[in-house]
């Protein structure tokens, strides 16, 4: 009797929640400028052996106004930064007397590479999108290296990210980047901090619910560079990841470093399938 | 040198809050039961419920509504990764619900509700919010006192 109250309580504390506004949508679809739409629903990799029942971008769990910042390139707010990226792709700059540009040609050349990276440069070393465009500014433009989270890091990646728009995540995992996708999957499963909470803790077992005001995602990043409103700015893939651990009362790890790097290479794994955002707008 | 700071700081909290410093268990030497109850008050006095609903509502203390909803806390933004704790005090014993907010653990292995009245060893111990490495061995998350306040409030939690 008593038990059957309480499930009946618990039932009810669930539908009240769910009514408040919880999601994920079971059937919004991320149309961008009226384009078909994009892959935010997918099922599971079979290297993720059953840890998620299907994928689901945390877009489906925003609520509405802010998934529909996302549906529309002027309502974007990202999109003025994504401008800014492509302004310096254009300029000249380092000894060298090169641009982006002067390379690459067009920046759709550039279509795919957020899709696929984290990835193994020439060397066999993980590199995110950031070291490779450092590694073109100190290399080959003689300038000098940007910050990981500096407005024209965040401005280009931004930029590079749309090239891959609608394309799905499809990191390589295996062979010589075998030992990075386990770094990195020990570190979701790793319970950090005075709290004593994993990756997993939150993303796999709690997406859908909330923990304070926050909604819970499956913790994707195929968004990624991310407008957040509530930096009012772009967001890395690293500095997301260094503020949830930050809130498991640990000491975090740096953007660029090697952990983060291979976090980085895993939480993508975890995300194969879905498609590039290419810059998405979340709370 | 941190750790008697750290000691004399719970003490003094605890002899402001009651004056029995005296008689508080520290972390170490709390007995659990097998079922993860202590039945023993970690202060040797009984706990303010109104300070305990304070503890549990606050960011900065328990924050226990982030995960779970409370029907008698005005609290806004109550989270649903735990169960309700409406009619906990029907559900469980005093020396369960000691137990359950000092280190739920001993009660649900594996649980994902953070351990509240212990000092480790944690991996990557950070102070506070910070980012930043803890600066010596971490106080407990509550005091004695305010675990026992905050048993003294679920107790009221009655349906
Ligand atoms: C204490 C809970 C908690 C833990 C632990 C946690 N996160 Fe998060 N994370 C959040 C919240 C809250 C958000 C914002 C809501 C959302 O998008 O899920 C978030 C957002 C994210 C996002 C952005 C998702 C998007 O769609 O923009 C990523 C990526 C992410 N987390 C990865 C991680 C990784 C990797 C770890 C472990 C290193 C981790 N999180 C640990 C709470 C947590
Ligand atoms: C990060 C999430 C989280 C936080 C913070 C948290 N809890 Fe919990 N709590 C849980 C979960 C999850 C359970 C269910 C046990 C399980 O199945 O793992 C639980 C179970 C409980 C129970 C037993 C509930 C029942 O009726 O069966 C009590 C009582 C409780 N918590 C009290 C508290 C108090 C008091 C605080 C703050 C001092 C707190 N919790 C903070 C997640 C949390």
């Amino acid at each position: 009797m008593k038990k059957t109250a309480t499930a009946l309580a618990a039932l009810l504390a669930l539908g009240l929640a769910g009514s408040a506004g919880a999601d994920p949508s079971e059937d919004a679809e991320l149309s961008i400028n009226g384009e078909p739409p994009l892959i935010t629903r997918a099922p599971a990799p079979a290297h993720l052996e059953g840890a998620l029942p299907e994928l689901i971008s945390g877009w489906l769990y925003r609520d509405e106004a802010t998934r529909a910042m996302e549906m529309d390139d002027f309502d974007n707010p990202a999109m003025v930064f994504v401008d800014q990226g492509l302004d310096s792709w254009a300029a000249v700059e380092g000894s060298a007397g090169k641009s982006c540009a002067a390379c690459h040609g067009d920046i759709e050349s550039l279509k795919g590479v957020r899709a696929t990276t984290p990835k193994l440069n020439a060397a066999g070393a993980l590199w995110s999108v950031e070291d490779f465009i450092n590694d073109c500014r100190t290399n080959r433009m003689g300038a000098e290296a940007w910050g990981w989270s500096s407005d024209p890091m965040l401005n280009m990646t931004a930029a590079i990210s749309v090239q891959s728009r609608g394309l799905p995540v499809a990191v390589e995992i295996d062979g010589p980047a075998a030992p990075y996708y386990e770094q990195g999957k020990d570190m979701y499963y790793t319970r950090y901090g005075q709290l004593e909470l994993s990756c997993a803790n939150c993303h796999e077992q709690n997406n859908g619910n909330m923990i304070r005001a926050d909604h819970l995602s499956q913790g994707h990043t195929a968004g990624f560079p991310t407008y957040r409103l509530k930096n009012a700015g772009l967001v890395s893939i690293h500095n997301r990841f260094k503020g949830c651990i930050r809130d498991t009362r640990a000491e975090t790890f740096n953007e660029g470093s090697d952990e983060f790097r291979a976090l980085e290479l895993y939480v993508a794994a975890r995300g194969m399938g879905l498609a590039v955002e290419g810059v998405a707008v979340r709370p | 040198m941190t750790r008697i700071a750290g000691m004399l700081a719970t003490g003094l909290a605890a002899t402001l809050a009651c004056g029995m410093a005296w008689a508080e268990t520290a972390p170490g030497a709390v007995q659990y039961d097998e079922y993860g109850a202590i039945a023993a008050s970690l202060t040797g006095a009984p706990g303010d419920p109104g300070v305990g609903a304070k503890v549990m509502s606050s960011r900065a203390e328990g924050n226990c509504v982030a995960c779970h909803q409370v029907s008698a806390l005005d609290a806004d933004f109550q989270g649903n990764v735990g169960p309700s704790l409406d009619g906990a005090a029907d559900r469980w014993s005093e020396a369960e619900l000691r137990g359950l907010v000092a280190d739920a653990k001993h009660t649900f292995e594996g649980t994902v509700m953070p351990s509240f009245y212990k000092t480790g060893p944690y991996i990557r111990p950070g102070d506070a919010y910070t980012g930043k490495a803890a600066k010596g061995e971490l106080p407990p998350i509550l005091t004695a006192t305010q675990v026992e306040d905050v048993v003294a409030f679920l107790m009221t939690l009655k349906e």
